[in-house]
């Protein structure tokens, strides 16, 4: 059996998953080559044979353009009706989206999905307001024209000369379940379009008359085809890999596209993506850093720029680093699997190629089995980018200052000269006014250039025969010229790349420095508020921006937000910005494609749960984030879903171990109250009752013990209760009223307390008088009185009570000379409802939980041991600190 | 018991009430029963009683907020009854004027022991140079301690606490009370004062100072000196 026969399993792991998602929406698109092949007509026809069928559908967007044919067919639909905006005089009509998903058809149909809506629309296309429909469960019916699909606009462009600016991404239409082709042969139309049939508005008029022209139409119409069958295709292959049928061939294409800042570069994309799609093949963008040559700022925004159009174009970005390009481009395209690599012609000069090397040949020289393909510019492009425009960033601090020292050294060494002239030569001099330069040099290009200029003025005009006049006599002193020219440009050029890279590697570093440091701080962090006020600290250090993070209120409620973080107050629309971004998962907001007229950027937290989202303000003015700061901020927001998504589990887990818990200890509180508080209960009613009723009958000495019996069981149901909500207290987190107590005192009360009990049982004490411990005297006692109670019944006096100081620590201790308890038992003893196997009955089992209760809560411990005697040892250790002082007796002044 | 006590009780709970009335209606007290805050502070105003017994969780209120009204017109003893684990709230209604507390559940011993000492206290009773509480006898004058016709030997603020204690002997007091009389109102939050001392005292007056027989602790609230072995805890 080979691999092709079998489905790979990844792929029937995607189709499982794919079947276990809810059902999705369908969206159907009608596509067509041009205006006026009859879309919206087909659109409206088949949607009125849905409304025969009972199918609940409604028009969204339809323009009829006036065309009664068309009009005739909207009649008896329902409309959803639009949404007026009024835009610089203008009113505009869009679709009303909130109307829409509240209305919630079975289907809707929206026209022309390149549609850019009217500034202030929550989105800024139309086909994003058809994925919110789709997301909402609503099927979609929609339109489209084979010039605004966005990886074909520079091929509609090469064939109409017209630069289609409303595009749509190749994504929604991949996400189409259903292409249907409106095919119409150009004549037909360029015939309809004669008789006014096609409706266009007048100022589009002019500028599409050369659009439709036969060449034109038909080389669109071709396109349309070609991109109909190509989604056959990928629905075929889709099908296919359903089943199991694997493609003819073997392994799996990869396409890399290597970019740069060169506006040419967005061809290469598109190309790139174009063969990625004729070759089903993934792709990727890669742009490489070399760095020794840092990029200016104007290059490193288009160069961000081309990287969103691949990102958006469904392109996995990839950004490598080396001085040699191609060599960079090979190894990741080897290591990757990459078949072809995608490149630009070259656009520069041929002796560069000859100095440094071409890239293309040596992609080709070291490619091996890989595929390169050469892509030309398109020719009004080709000329490469101005050099970048002296760097403000880049410019030295002190540049004022290089200027006057430049000056200066030339003035300082034509001064020198004109004094030793009779002692150097004019070589030495010139070396002279050479350092002179270089000095300049160093504050950039200007200052050098004004040196070298000052500096051969000087030289010519003091020092080269004829001496005191520019002129030369000797040719020679030119190379000498020439020399300290590219002696001062050569050194600028060196500093200002050099200074480029430092500010780079640092900017680099101190990113790299912040996000491990936020890394770990978001490992450390515990509460949910504590990652939060980590990642807005981060986001404000690392972008210079307010942030806040918003998680929502409720569960299941994701319209309500609140800020567990950050200062920022959010005003209702930012706070809808928010709640969108969170309830679909994408960022929204400044500087994204849904509502980018709002002042903040959001950005969610989680991709598998609406966990919350990161909002970041103060940029509304300024351009938005680049590439890597999305990705920053992306990476962030990550961070901090994961970091919350662990806290709420833990806190889940904790939840449900406490629920556990509590239901454990209620179970066992039901059976201890059922046996152990009713048996005294019992004995009291029965003692009692016989006493109300027969109490002439009752010899004397029975009347009393049963008297006696009615107490004694009532002060044991005290204690029973007494404990009962002692532990209560305890476990429910009370902090201990703490004070400074002797540990004598203690022991007096609870052995006055424990009278009855211990009726005339010796008692050994060994408890300096003034040794005080630190805690909460009523809980305390209880403590001592539990262990006391547990000696007198488990264990054989004397009973021995012994307090210690040991360093920080006091230890306190009950012992007794009984059989002593199985080491065995060990911890298991201080659990709520343990009795020890064979011990005698009476209590509820919860003394000595509560000792190890009220101890805990102290910050000590409790342990049990083998007495010396044998029986058992109880000790306590309580991490004491030094008393508070007392004053003096004699500080007090005597009495009167 | 003199015939003509008379005691209001200020309680809620009925089978609190009908136990409270049958045992002190049979010892031959004159009882009164009011339900509440409002009927309590009517019920004193219209027959003062000279004892109150009052429940601190009642229906219309606290039972503190009864203490600051009586207390604004009359020194009538009032005995707080609350249940163990309430300490702050015996320890407020005593510093709010409140003469003594019994822990619920209660014996009918102590019930009659602090009604005793609370009438013993009433105001009026005369303060006379030599006091004895049970079998220390403290002669004022001489400033002289005995315990059982030992003399002890005492430092001036064992001396004073002993002297406060005795004065009061039967009666409960809390630890801000002690530290306001002996240490001046400045040192009221400094419990431990009151508490090494104390265990210095017991060393010199208790035979077996860890088992004491006259100086008690009431544990959260203060000190009591038994005054004949009858009104210590249950």
């Amino acid at each position: 059996m080979t691999d092709g026969e079998r489905p790979d399993p990844d792929a029937l792991l995607a189709r499982v998953q794919a079947e276990a998602a809810p059902p999705r929406a369908r969206l159907k698109i009608f596509f067509g080559a041009a205006p006026g092949v009859g879309k919206t007509f087909a659109m409206l026809e088949s949607a009125q044979r849905l409304r025969a069928e009972g199918v609940d559908v409604v028009i969204g967007v339809i323009e009829t353009h006036g065309r009664s044919e068309t009009g005739a067919l909207v009649a008896g639909l329902p409309t959803v009706p639009r949404r007026r905006v009024e835009h610089r005089g203008v009113t505009l009509d869009e679709l009303d989206l909130d109307a829409a998903l509240a209305r919630r058809p079975t289907v809707i149909l929206v026209d022309e999905l390149a549609h850019t809506n009217a500034p202030g629309s929550r989105h800024v296309k139309r086909w994003q307001d058809v994925l919110e429909l789709l997301d909402a469960g609503v099927e979609v019916h929609t339109t489209l024209n084979v010039q605004h699909v966005a990886s074909l606009t520079d091929v509609v462009e090469q064939i109409t000369g017209v630069k289609v600016r409303e595009t749509v991404p190749d994504d929604v239409l991949a996400r189409a379940d259903e292409l249907e082709l409106i095919d119409l042969a150009p004549e037909v139309l360029l015939e309809r379009l004669g008789e006014g049939k096609v409706y266009l508005p007048e100022q589009a008029r002019r500028a599409t008359q050369h659009f439709f022209q036969k060449g034109n139409l038909l080389a669109l119409r071709e396109l349309a085809l070609r991109r109909t069958a190509e989604q056959v295709d990928v629905d075929v292959q889709a099908y296919r890999r359903a089943h199991g049928i694997e493609r003819p061939w073997g392994s799996r294409e990869q396409v890399l596209v290597a970019v740069g800042p060169s506006p040419s570069s967005e061809r290469l994309i598109r190309a790139g993506k174009r063969a990625a799609e004729r070759l089903d093949a993934a792709w990727e963008v890669a742009a490489v850093d070399r760095p020794s040559r840092p990029l200016g700022e104007r290059d490193r925004d288009r160069l961000e720029a081309h990287l969103r159009l691949a990102e958006s174009l469904g392109a996995e970005i990839v950004r490598l680093r080396g001085e040699d390009v191609a060599a960079a481009l090979l190894t990741h395209a080897k290591r990757r699997g990459v078949t072809r690599v995608v490149v630009g012609k070259p656009t520069h000069a041929r002796w560069r190629d000859l100095l440094t090397g071409g890239l293309v040949d040596a992609l080709i020289r070291g490619s091996g089995e890989i595929e390169v393909h050469v892509v030309a510019p398109i020719d009004r492009d080709a000329r490469p980018p101005a050099p970048a425009a002296p760097d403000a960033r880049v410019a030295p601090p002190s540049a004022r200052w290089s200027w006057a020292a430049g000056t200066l050294a030339v003035a300082a060494v034509t001064a020198l000269g004109l004094v030793a002239f009779d002692h150097v030569s004019l070589a030495d001099l010139a070396m002279l006014y050479v350092v002179a330069i270089m000095i300049a040099a160093l504050g950039g290009r200007g200052p050098s250039l004004l040196a070298a200029t000052l500096s051969v003025l000087a030289f010519d005009f003091c020092f080269v025969p004829p001496r005191f006049t520019l002129a030369v006599s000797d040719l020679g002193h030119l190379v000498t010229f020439a020399v300290m020219f590219t002696a001062g440009l050569s050194v600028s050029a060196l500093t200002t790349r050099l200074r480029r890279q430092e500010q780079d590697a640092l900017v680099r570093e101190r990113r790299t420095a912040a996000i491990l440091g936020f890394t770990r701080e978001i490992a450390a962090a515990e509460a949910a508020a504590d990652i939060a006020a980590v990642a807005v600290r981060h986001v404000e250090e690392l972008l210079g921006v307010g942030a806040a993070v918003l998680v929502p209120e409720a569960d299941g409620d994701l319209t309500t937000l609140t800020s567990i973080a950050g200062l920022m107050p959010l005003s209702a629309p930012e706070q809808s910005v928010a709640a969108w971004s969170l309830a679909h998962r994408q960022p929204a907001g400044h500087g994204t494609a849904t509502l980018p007229g709002a002042a903040v950027t959001a950005v969610p937290l989680a991709e598998d749960a609406p966990r919350g989202v990161l909002v970041t303000a103060g940029r509304r003015d300024a351009p938005p984030f680049t590439a890597d700061e999305r990705h920053l901020l992306a990476a962030l927001a990550r961070q901090t879903g994961l970091a919350l998504g662990r806290v709420q589990l833990a806190s889940a887990a904790r939840d449900a171990s406490i629920r556990a818990r509590t239901e454990e200890l209620r179970s066992s509180l039901l059976s201890a109250v059922s046996h152990d508080l009713r048996t005294p209960l019992a004995v009291i009613t029965g003692a009692a009752t016989s006493l109300r009723d027969a109490r002439a009958k009752l010899p004397p000495a029975v009347e009393a013990e049963l008297i006696g019996t009615i107490v004694d069981e009532a002060r044991r149901l005290e204690r029973v209760l007494q404990n009962l909500l002692n532990i209560t207290r305890v476990e429910t987190g009370l902090e201990p009223a703490r004070a400074w107590v002797p540990v004598s005192e203690l022991c007096g009360s609870a052995l006055t307390r424990l009278a009855d009990v211990l009726g005339p049982r010796a008692v050994e004490l060994d408890v300096p008088d003034d040794l005080l411990v630190s805690v909460d005297p009523v809980l305390f006692e209880q403590v001592l009185i539990n262990l006391i109670e547990n000696a007198v019944k488990h264990g054989a006096p004397p009973i021995a009570i012994a307090a210690r100081r040991h360093g920080p620590q006091v230890e306190i201790s009950v012992a007794d000379a009984g059989a002593g308890i199985d080491p065995a038992l060990g911890p298991r003893l201080f659990e709520k409802f343990f009795q020890a196997p064979g011990a005698r009955k009476g209590g509820v089992g919860l003394g000595l939980a509560v000792c190890r209760g009220v101890v805990t809560a102290h910050g000590g411990t409790i342990a049990v041991e083998r007495a010396g005697g044998g029986g058992a040892r109880f000790v306590v250790r309580l991490p004491t600190p030094t008393p508070p002082p007392v004053p003096a007796p004699d500080a007090v002044p005597e009495a009167p | 018991m003199t015939a003509a006590t008379r005691v209001l009780i200020v309680e809620d709970d009925p089978q609190m009430v009908r136990f409270l009335r049958a045992t002190l209606t049979a010892h031959e007290f004159a009882v009164t029963v009011a339900e509440g805050v409002a009927a309590g502070a009517t019920a004193a105003a219209a027959d003062p009683p000279d004892v109150v017994l009052l429940d601190l969780g009642l229906p219309d209120g606290d039972g503190l907020e009864l203490v600051r009204q009586l207390r604004a017109w009359t020194a009538v003893p009032i005995i707080v009854l609350s249940a163990r684990g309430r300490e702050e709230d015996k320890v407020a209604a005593l510093d709010a004027g409140a003469d003594d507390y019994l822990t619920k559940p209660f014996g009918v011993r102590e019930l009659f022991a602090r009604i005793r000492v609370a009438l013993r206290h009433r105001p009026g009773a005369t303060a006379t140079a030599v006091i004895t509480a049970g079998a220390i006898t403290i002669d004022d004058e001489r400033h002289e301690v005995r315990v059982e016709d030992r003399v002890v030997k005492l430092t001036p603020i064992e001396y004073r606490l002993l002297a406060l204690l005795v004065r009061h002997a039967g009666k409960v007091l809390t630890h801000r009370m002690l530290l306001k009389e002996i240490w001046g109102p400045n040192a009221v939050e400094h419990v431990h004062y009151v508490r090494v001392h104390m265990a210095a005292l017991r060393a010199k007056i208790e035979a077996n100072p860890s088992r004491p027989r006259w100086l008690l602790t009431e544990p959260g609230v203060g000190y009591r000196l038994s005054d004949g072995g009858d009104g210590g805890a249950p």
